[in-house]
Formats: C-alpha cells, structure tokens, sequence
C-alpha cells in the first residue's frame, strides 16, 4: 500500500468531501503583502466595551473558574430570555429552552445534530455564511442550495424555496441579516416564507447573529411568526453586536425536546461554554444597550459612506440592510468574483472577498466588510476608483 | 435639534477636520443639506469652536505646567456664583472653570509655564479675589486621557486579514 492511500484511508470519507474553505486562500495570500487595506473581516473592529471585559476580569479575580451548568449559568440564560421577550417578542423559558454554547458555530452544530437522520435534506439560502453546508453535510445531512439573487435584493422568493422541498427535507436554514450580502427580510417578505415552512410541516433553523445590525428595518424574528415558535431554532450569539467575537460566546433556542436533544450534544462535546467569557456575556446583556446602539449608529454610517462612493464609481450595489457587508456586483468589469478579488488585492492592495466563496448567487460579487475605521474605508474607495477605471 | 444635527456634533466631535463631502455621505443626506446645518449649528454656537487635541509633552521646549486649583467662594448675593466666576475666567492663563457640587464651589484649571508661575497667580490674583475663602492647588503630572481621547494609546488593528 502506498503512502498516499494509506493517508487517505485514515481521513473519514465525509471530512474528505469537504471543500477547503476558500476564505484561507485570500488569507494565505493576503498575508503575505505589506500596506493592505482589509475590507475582507466578517468580524466588529471595535474591542469588546471596557465593562463586559472588566466583568469577566472581576469573574475570574473572585474565583469563579469551574465548570457551569452544561446549558450555561442560570443568570446568563435568564438574561437572554429577557432580552429576546424584549427586542423581539420570542418567549423562551431559561430553565428548558436556552443552551449557552461556544460560539454561535457550535449553536448551528449541535442544532443540525440535533435534528437531522442520514440524508435528510436541509435548504439552505444561499450566498450565507461558508460554515452551513459543512456542518449539514458533517452532520449526514444533505445541504440543498437556495440560491438568492440580486433581482430580489438576496431574499428569499418563497415560490423557489417550494420548489426545492422534496419528501427527504427537513429544514430551512436561513440568515437574515445576511452575511455576505447585508440583505435583510422585513415581516411582510417574510410571511410566505413562514407559510411555506409551516405548510411542509419544515422545520427552520434561524441563524439570527446580525439582529441588532438592522439598519431600516426592525428585525422580525423568525420565531415570533405564529406558529413558528414550536418549530423554530434560533441560533444566536454576542459576537457581533457586543464585539465579542474572541469570546466565542453563543445561544440556541427552540423547542423543549430538540433543546434537550441539543444539550445531550453539547454536554458530550463542550461541557459548558468558557465561564469566564459567560460572565462577560451576562454584563454585555445587564449594561451593553448604549454601547450597541453607539457601534450600530457608526455601522450605519459606514454603510451609507460605502453605497454612496460605490454609486458615484458607478458600482452596482444594492443597499445593505443590515449586517456589517456591502456586496456590489463587479459583473461590469468583465472579470469572475475569484479573478476580480486576485487581481484586486495584488494591483491595490485591497483585500475583498470573492462572492463564490459564499456558494450560489455569490458570482458576480465581492464582499467588502465595511467594519474598518472610516480612513481605511476612504483610502480603500480611492483604490477601488483606481482599479475600476483601469480595468473598465 | 435634528437626529442629523446630533450625527453631525458627535462626528466633528471626533474629528474637527472631516470634510463636508464626508459626513455628507456618512450621515445619508446632500452637501448642501450639510452646510446648511453646519451654518445654523455655528450661528446658535452649539459649535462653539473647531479645536485640536495636542498631546504637548511630545512637543521639544514645551515644558508647561497644569493646575487643577479647587476654590471655595462665598456666593453673593443676586448673582450667586456667575460674578465671581466671571472674574476668575477672565484671566488668560485660566483654560477652564467649573462650578461643581461637593466640598468645592469651583474648579479652575490654568497653565503656566512654570509651578512658581501658577503659584503667584494663586495667591497673588486668585486668592485676592474677596469672595474667594480658599484654595487648594493640584498639579497634573501625566495625562492618560484628555476630552475622551487615550494618549498614547494603542489602536493597533488585531483582527485577522480575512474571516468568515
């Protein structure tokens, strides 16, 4: 037997399919340039607000370094009941229908675990965030893609999520605001979505980690649609919206017997999530209001400056709704999403990342994070005219 | 005041120098529709002026002194504590005064170039003044932070190039 089967005989075959993730490639080589201005970070450029990182500090200075309840600190988990009855009118009880994981990832780990049997099929809307097809298809499930279009601004068009359902689907992944295209669905665009999922009898799984990001709209949770409670997990976390994203601090929230199905995972794999980090979770949740709405005022305004320039390039770029992403079509310049970003980063220097990354709906794109301080934002602009006026 | 006047104060706030274009683009709205702004906000003088936070101890041959000087005043009658005020404030060598609650009726701040400079405007003109009942005078000796502004601070980028 040569080296290379044996090799390949020791990888398990699911982990083989997997595709490489192809944010690493623009990591590898952006890394290697001097003077590069990244629009490419999916995370806040804000540190973490002095009183949440001060309270995880007091946290570990009166001892509190063991071991919390698998489901996370009671405290933790009777604040997150607060806040989502309060931002979003979705009632979930602390004692039964809330697990604190590690990280929102681990939140759509367990959830996909949770529910899914060998080949079932999971829906997934896509452009979307790089994690959900492999952790569906890690979890034995299959991912069917839901491709989203610029014609309908990235949102869903509830005729082609009926098409896609067959008898082996199981659920319906969605995200909103979205990431990477800064798509949002307002409650009136999402009614026939809920319909369809709730005349398949589906259930959906909500990855909600950019609620707070929402620009125009107030974000309608998915849950909070009738019916949609008892067949809804909503996947949550601080990453985004506290600027936490180092902390790896997250929720899931859904119904008693696929939470307790959720916990049985998360107690085998993680334990409980870190509790120093809960704890600063749990002051980001008592006292963090006036510091979201400060980093959400100053995201908007980003996104205005970004549409605006990108509009005076003559840049197609639908408006953001949310999140922290602009995702302007480079269609025009006659280059695909891959060559575009390549050619971009080593002409100027400017790291973006290439739409396809994010899987079907993504060509055409790049995504460009607009959470950098506003004089990397205009100096990557001039670089962006620059380069556009080159290649036209 | 409009929700775009305060976008327009909390930006300048941070950066005094941002161009009309920007924040015209930042806050949603024309340049014209900023100017026009801008103009009302400076006429009412809720923009009182357009200063620049230096840290002077990078400055060579700068070696100035800062004082923060507690005084407690006997208020008078009619005006209370604005006449008295008004006499400290006019002297140049006083950057800010305060009236604060607590043990002290006022705070000034004043520079100097020198501590025997401070020193003779305490007790040659600040505690001359008839009202003023006494002082106590505390000198700066380092700033960490001044008008919400870290000094020396480090605002270095630590995210990774690229992620998810």
């Amino acid at each position: 037997m040569n080296t290379s089967s044996t090799q390949q005989h020791r990888l398990s075959e699911t982990v083989q399919q997997l595709k490489p993730s192809g944010i690493r490639r623009f990591f590898d080589l952006a890394s290697t340039m001097d003077n590069v201005i990244s629009l490419g970070v999916g995370e806040p450029d804000f540190v973490t607000p002095w009183n949440v990182r001060e309270a995880s500090i007091v946290s570990m200075e009166r001892g509190f370094t063991s071991y919390t309840a698998n489901a996370g600190l009671i405290e933790l988990r009777r604040a997150v009941s607060y806040y989502l009855e309060n931002s979003f009118g979705v009632s979930y009880h602390p004692e039964s229908d809330i697990v604190i994981t590690v990280g929102a990832s681990e939140g759509i780990d367990a959830a996909f675990r949770a529910i899914i049997n060998p080949g079932d099929e999971v829906i997934v809307a896509e452009p979307c965030f790089v994690s959900y097809a492999p952790i569906i298809t890690m979890a034995g499930g299959v991912p069917v893609p839901l491709e989203t279009t610029k014609k309908h601004d990235f949102k869903i068009n509830a005729g082609d999520l009926e098409g896609l359902i067959t008898s082996k689907t199981k659920a319906v992944l969605l995200s909103y605001p979205n990431n990477p295209t800064g798509a949002h669905m307002s409650k009136e665009e999402l009614e026939p979505v809920v319909k369809v999922i709730k005349d398949y009898d589906l259930l959906a799984v909500s990855d909600e980690i950019y609620a707070e990001l929402s620009y125009d709209y107030e974000h309608a949770s998915l849950p909070a649609f009738p019916g949609m409670l008892e067949r809804t997990i909503l996947i949550s976390g601080f990453s985004k919206a506290f600027a936490m994203t180092g902390w790896r601090v997250g929720y899931v929230c859904g119904p008693k017997d696929i939470m307790a199905a959720v916990l049985k995972i998360h107690q085998y794999t993680m334990m409980c999530a870190s509790t120093s980090a809960q704890f600063g979770a749990l002051e980001a949740l008592k006292n963090g209001r006036a510091d979201v709405e400060k980093m959400v005022a100053s995201y908007r305004q980003r996104r205005n400056y970004l549409v605006k320039t990108f509009a005076e390039m003559g840049l197609e770029c639908h408006t953001p709704l949310g999140a922290f992403y602009a995702f302007p079509s480079i269609e025009k310049l006659g280059m695909d999403a891959e060559t575009f970003a390549e050619t971009f980063l080593t002409e100027e220097q400017v790291a973006v990342v290439p739409g396809t990354v994010f899987g079907s709906g993504g060509e055409g794109h790049v995504r460009c994070s607009y959470a950098t301080s506003l004089e990397s934002l205009v100096e990557a602009m001039e670089r962006f005219k620059r380069f556009m006026d080159r290649h036209r | 005041m409009n929700e775009k006047e305060l976008e327009i104060l909390h930006l300048l706030e941070q950066n005094a120098r941002m161009d009309i274009k920007t924040i015209a683009k930042l806050i949603d709205q024309t340049e014209e529709e900023v100017e026009m702004m801008l103009k009302k906000l400076e006429e009412n003088k809720v923009i009182v002026t357009y200063a620049t936070v230096v840290d002077w101890s990078k400055v060579n041959n700068h070696d100035g002194v800062t004082a923060m000087i507690d005084v407690k005043v006997t208020p008078q009658r009619g005006v209370g504590f604005d006449e008295v005020a008004e006499r400290i404030h006019r002297f140049p060598e006083v950057k800010a005064l305060y009236l604060v609650s607590g043990t002290y009726d006022l705070q000034v701040v004043i520079e100097g170039k020198t501590m025997s400079e401070i020193a003779s405007f305490v007790s040659g003109k600040l505690s001359a003044l008839d009202s003023v009942i006494s002082t106590t005078t505390h000198f700066r000796l380092k700033t960490y932070k001044h008008d919400g502004v870290v000094f020396g601070d480090d605002d270095e980028d630590h995210r990774m190039m690229v992620s998810p």
